[in-house]
């Protein structure tokens, strides 16, 4: 999901156009809605969007009250959540190493709270004033295996790599923080290089 | 390209020879192993392959006689090197060795699975596809980017046709379960939660095929068979469609025997005309494992130079798709 301020001029805005969701701005707020499949059958298809709207508007609440900066949810109803706008640049934009070793805190501190993001790129974290704000759970699921958090890590790297020339000192800074908060953090980031040297990507 | 090439596929349960050129399939010959209770025994599997080869082999090329292409034509030998049955593998890839060294030509080693995604770019208009690839011992959907086939998503335990195979011979159907399923689930509307396992981009089978066991205690046979498909299809039709949105590409294409389904095709269908992409399913013969199709990418070896040595050409039962550096394509 890329949120940036361009997209806000009017009141009801098209951000993006998933695979799995709508994600609109509506009077200052951001409506995510997981939209209606077709070639599923009606009843599972009910079934999986509300299990999945309701699974990640608990953990993106869970994930503030581990102290990770998160939209405020507003409102949940069936596929669709109706949540606080953050504007700010995606840190994608403005990436640096003193933001990349606050990121690795964030993660640690997910991790810490059993959390595993799954989509972690540098577009769904949001750079407002000096607070980076973690967007887009729709992949979240708790687990505290190793595996889970390597991956995690790993997917964020490449994002890293395919997008920052000078991404080597962006992984440094992100371990010092994810170090600094997080008790497992050695024996997950072995794993993301073992995972690196595997050859899939997620 | 050019040049005339014989491959042999024998992964599982299907020995199959075809000598194809450029233009198309010349000769194909296939024997099946079919079991006479319960599933595929990979030794009675390898014992089928051993006895019937030279047949198979001998069949394929008079065929092609038949047709103006002598075994003087031949310029290399493909054979399907995994992934697939150890004993199986082992066994067709002998009589391939045994073949390049009397028709001294060159010997391929060709990725199973990479070979469905090629006959059905050659066999239909799709030409850089999303690839569904379902079978009985494999489910991943792929894409091609930098010189490879990557693995956008896979099953993280057993094969969707293995899944539905598994669940058929505990409700007492004859291998293979598939087609069987198929024809019950028309008779049902009655749809029965079962588990939608479906991880990131990945899937998992093993635990909707116990759970679909499990409510045969409680539900009709027809009403399982219905929620089975309803609910596997679904997982695996979700999983293409989030691989479409992330390469941006817009064509499907569908690979391997669970794709004769007229239910997975139909879900398929929808979802590419909500998308707005196109769908692309080769004809049935190009669809289950065939021979034609490792005579094909075969070929396609051999025009890029990618041959082994007969020293090199161990089988590999876990052969992935996404360890071959792509040679055939720009």
């Amino acid at each position: 999901m890329i949120v940036s301020e361009e997209n806000i001029d009017g009141d009801i805005i098209e951000l993006t156009n998933g695979a799995e969701a709508t994600v609109r701005i509506e009077d200052g707020c951001v409506v995510k809605e997981r939209i209606q499949k077709r070639y599923r059958l009606r009843e599972l298809d009910e079934r999986i969007r509300k299990e999945r709207t309701k699974a990640e508007s608990r953990l993106i609440s869970e994930a503030r009250r581990l102290g990770i900066p998160t939209p405020i949810i507003h409102d949940v109803e069936k596929s669709v959540i109706r949540m606080q706008y953050i504007p700010g640049m995606p840190l994608k934009h403005v990436i640096n190493e003193v933001l990349s070793e606050r990121l690795g805190e964030l993660v640690g501190l997910l991790h810490t709270g059993g959390i595993i993001h799954g989509d972690l790129t540098t577009s769904n974290l949001i750079l407002n004033d000096d607070k980076l704000y973690m967007i887009d759970f729709g992949l979240s699921f708790m687990n505290s295996a190793v595996e889970a958090r390597g991956v995690d890590i790993h997917v964020l790297f490449q994002t890293f790599e395919s997008t920052h020339h000078y991404y080597e000192s962006l992984i440094e800074a992100f371990c010092r923080g994810y170090r600094r908060v997080f008790t497992g953090a050695d024996e997950v980031l072995e794993r993301v290089t073992e995972i690196e040297k595997r050859g899939r990507y997620a | 390209m050019k040049g005339t090439v014989l491959g042999i596929e024998g992964t599982a349960w299907n020995l199959s020879a075809a000598i194809v050129n450029e233009k198309d399939v010349i000769a194909e010959v296939t024997d099946t192993y079919s079991p006479a209770t319960g599933g595929i025994h990979p030794r009675e599997a390898a014992q089928h392959h051993a006895k019937y080869a030279s047949t198979v082999i001998r069949k394929v090329l008079e065929e092609a006689n038949g047709k103006g292409v002598t075994s003087s034509d031949i310029n290399a030998i493909a054979f399907s090197q995994g992934p697939g049955l150890g004993a199986c593998l082992r066994t067709v890839a002998t009589a391939a060795r045994m073949l390049a060294i009397t028709f001294e030509v060159p010997l391929i080693g060709v990725n199973h699975c990479l070979a469905h995604i090629e006959i059905g770019r050659w066999k239909t208009p799709a030409r850089d596809p999303v690839t569904l690839y379902v079978s009985g011992a494999n489910s991943q959907i792929l894409a091609y980017r930098m010189r490879k086939y990557r693995v956008f998503g896979e099953t993280l335990d057993i094969g969707l046709g293995n899944a539905f195979d598994k669940f058929a011979r505990n409700a007492g159907l004859s291998h293979p379960g598939g087609p069987k399923i198929e024809q019950l689930a028309k008779k049902s509307t009655n749809y029965i939660p079962l588990p939608y396992v479906v991880k990131g981009m990945d899937l998992s089978f093993s635990g909707l095929s116990t759970a679909a066991t499990e409510a045969l205690k409680r539900n009709s046979l027809e009403d399982v068979c219905y929620s089975l498909q309803e609910t596997a299809f679904a997982m695996i039709v979700e999983v293409t469609e989030r691989a479409l949105a992330h390469t941006g590409k817009n064509e499907v294409l569908l690979a391997g025997g669970v794709g004769a389904n007229m239910r997975l095709r139909e879900m398929l269908d929808i979802m590419c005309t909500d998308r707005g992409v196109s769908f692309h399913v080769p004809e049935k013969r190009f669809m289950g494992d065939n021979g034609a199709m490792i005579a094909y990418l075969g070929l396609l070896m051999y025009n890029a130079g990618d041959i082994l040595s007969i020293e090199n050409s161990h089988v590999n039962p876990n052969f992935r798709p996404d360890d071959v550096d792509v040679t055939w394509l720009e």
